[in-house]
């Protein structure tokens, strides 16, 4: 699996500026299968990312950014 | 610090607010960019004070009402410019790829904002202008808005403009038009190098003339000086603008500003409320950043600190809080929020 923010393996490192608020305020970037960077739209309601091999996902069910 | 120089700021601090109350408050002319810089230097003990003086010129000038806009990024990533904030930009590595949204993407967008109580919905593209491509989607977007029976404000933002395409815009029935002026005119070359401040003033001094509304603001932690805070303030207040949306740095992957420190929480505030006293009249609105630099708390303080608008849910690449988050903050604070009938 990989880290959808900066597309390195999950298991590799602490991930620290992946951990964080700003990260929080990101949504996904890379494809957590295949690490591809994904295509992400950003609506006022949610988001969705889409990577060419692996489809699409979005922001439904993923948890909103609280405080 | 001394016991004379803390007398000398007590002094200095004591007078700049007493002046404030005087000149902004009772007679509506915003403080010089020299009272800003005091204002910024205040102490902390002082910005309580700051922010109930900025949020009583705001109830005077502007009155209670808030408005609240959603926007949207209508064509992602992929631009020529090299705005060193901006994880758009072409020209870093950032991980934003370039996107469209289509028409029904849009129509969903501004269906989500109205449907959040907003009166504003604004359609973004990272351009360095808007090209015939770029228009016609536009286009054809504000009218599928119009035909699914949504009738929100539209304001644009597709960066410099030529005059015919300020009016073909205005034909469109865009209302309001956003170019930010990002930071003080001596700061801008660090900025960004593609184009000019001037450049950017020339698009709003044409949007002015069209008759649409000027909105125009920037980005607060991009290494300015105090100095060149109270410079973009007063420069600010020179356009004039409808409304000066306020960003504060959230450092973008890839970007020059990966590794900026998002500016402090009380400096934050403090800008707030000086750039409330620089423009008394002026909608100062909430934008991008708040959640990473104030948090909750933060943000109530900056709404009664001298801010009058707000943008509710997800940014252009960036989320924010849920919509709901930000219309029970008002309601706590019994604000209310402007009706779309009053700007009709």
């Amino acid at each position: 699996m990989f880290c959808v923010h900066c597309g390195l393996p999950e298991a590799e490192g602490d991930h620290p500026s992946c951990r964080g608020a700003r990260a929080a305020l990101e949504p996904p970037r890379f494809c957590p299968e295949c690490a591809r960077r994904m295509v992400v739209q950003v609506i006022p309601s949610g988001w969705s990312a889409r990577c060419s091999r692996h489809g699409e996902t979005t922001s439904a069910g993923v948890p909103a950014l609280t405080d | 610090m001394t016991a004379a120089a803390e007398r000398t700021d007590d002094r200095a601090t004591t007078d700049v607010l007493a002046a404030a109350r005087e000149q902004v408050l009772d007679r509506g002319v915003g403080l010089t960019e020299e009272q800003v810089l005091t204002v910024l230097r205040l102490a902390d003990d002082r910005l309580d004070d700051l922010l109930a003086l900025a949020h009583e010129v705001r109830m005077k000038w502007c009155g209670p009402e808030v408005e609240v806009e959603g926007i949207v990024s209508l064509k992602t990533g992929g631009c020529p410019e090299d705005c060193h904030f901006c994880s758009q930009s072409g020209r870093f590595p950032s991980p934003v790829r370039s996107a469209w949204l289509d028409i029904p993407g849009l129509v969903k967008a501004a269906r989500q904002t109205a449907d959040a109580g907003a009166t504003e919905f604004c359609i973004v593209a990272a351009v360095r202008g808007p090209d015939a491509r770029l228009l016609s989607q536009v286009r054809e977007g504000i009218k599928a808005i119009r035909d699914s029976g949504n009738n929100i404000q539209i304001a644009c933002s597709l960066g410099m403009l030529t005059q015919a395409q300020v009016d073909e815009l205005v034909g469109m029935g865009v209302h309001r038009y956003n170019h930010n002026l990002e930071t003080a005119r001596s700061h801008f070359p660090q900025v960004v190098t593609t184009h000019s401040w001037e450049e950017r003033w020339d698009t709003l001094r044409m949007v002015r003339e069209a008759g649409m509304e000027v909105c125009s603001g920037g980005i607060l932690g991009m290494g300015e000086t105090d100095e060149q805070r109270a410079e973009f303030a007063v420069q600010l207040a020179e356009l004039d603008p409808h409304e000066v949306p306020m960003n504060f740095l959230i450092p973008q992957p890839g970007t020059p500003y990966e590794q900026y420190e998002p500016i402090a929480g009380r400096d934050a505030l403090r800008l707030v409320a000086a750039f409330r006293l620089a423009m008394p009249r002026t909608m100062l609105r909430f934008a991008g950043g708040r959640e990473l630099t104030l948090g909750d708390l933060g943000a109530e303080k900056g709404m009664l600190g001298g801010v009058n608008a707000i943008i509710v849910g997800n940014y252009l690449t960036n989320l924010g809080r849920p919509a709901q988050q930000d219309l029970d903050m008002l309601a706590d604070l019994k604000m209310p929020i402007k009706a779309l009938s009053d700007t009709l």
